[in-house]
């Protein structure tokens, strides 16, 4: 409670106001867990045609510490590119670019 | 039978043979000319780490060939290559096709893209409009 006290002032003088942002904290709060959602392709936006095997700069962004690759669900790929996406992380693993598993 | 095809071949050599790879690389070239291939691109990759050892290495020096041909270049160079000791690894991924759609979906965006600015220049009279109106008013 004192931890929600504290926060109101930030907020502002106007009682109503304040009010209106800690709601909308509270909200940012329960979305935040899924902040990672992409809800647009970033290779739609980028118009990318192909996606290279050998460009791991790339591939690592869809590859979590687990070594695993990145659901669709979370990075907001649209499926045409998530396949391609996903045939790339394969061939790159197979030749030692990227890793099967890490622990 | 159409006889082109475009292959991407990327091989990993040990590191601890360092001198050899530039030899190795020229053997496998001349391979693929003696069976009708042509390489249209050699490049190293540089030696790098490995994501997971490999005959118990864990460095390796990546070399990329680009091989326009019929496929029969690719059985013999993939042959010469698992025989190698030297060769740790690699892959073969045939690009043509893909390279050719990439260029449809290419052609494809452009052709729309030509059709957008007609509509653009349709809209775009209006806003012009919109700001005599502004003019209009502020005079």
């Amino acid at each position: 409670m004192a931890a929600n006290y504290e926060d109101r002032p930030r907020g502002g003088g106007g009682g109503y106001e304040s009010d209106d942002e800690g709601d909308r904290r509270s909200m940012g709060g329960r979305g935040g867990r899924r902040i990672h959602r992409r809800r647009v392709c970033r290779f739609c936006i980028d118009k990318v045609d192909l996606i290279d095997f050998k460009d791991v700069r790339l591939l690592q962004n869809y590859l979590p510490e687990r070594g695993k690759i990145l659901p669709r669900r979370i990075s907001g790929n649209c499926a045409t590119h998530q396949r391609m996406l996903a045939e790339a992380i394969k061939r790159a693993r197979n030749i030692a670019l990227l890793p099967y598993t890490t622990d | 039978m159409d006889t082109k095809r475009q292959y991407e071949v990327v091989f990993i050599v040990d590191p601890t043979v360092d001198d050899e790879v530039a030899r190795l690389t020229d053997n496998f070239k001349q391979v693929v000319t003696d069976q009708g291939g042509v390489v249209t691109k050699a490049e190293s990759m540089g030696k790098r780490q490995l994501a997971y050892e490999i005959l118990h290495q864990k460095e390796g020096t990546f070399v990329l060939l680009e091989i326009e041909g019929s496929g029969r270049e690719i059985a013999e160079l993939e042959r010469r290559m698992r025989v190698n000791d030297r060769v740790l690894r690699y892959l073969t991924v045939r690009v043509d096709e893909d390279r050719r759609r990439a260029e449809k979906l290419k052609d494809r965006r452009s052709r729309k893209a030509a059709k957008r600015p007609a509509a653009a220049t349709s809209a775009a009279p209006r806003r012009p409009a919109a700001m005599d109106f502004t003019d209009k008013n502020g005079e």
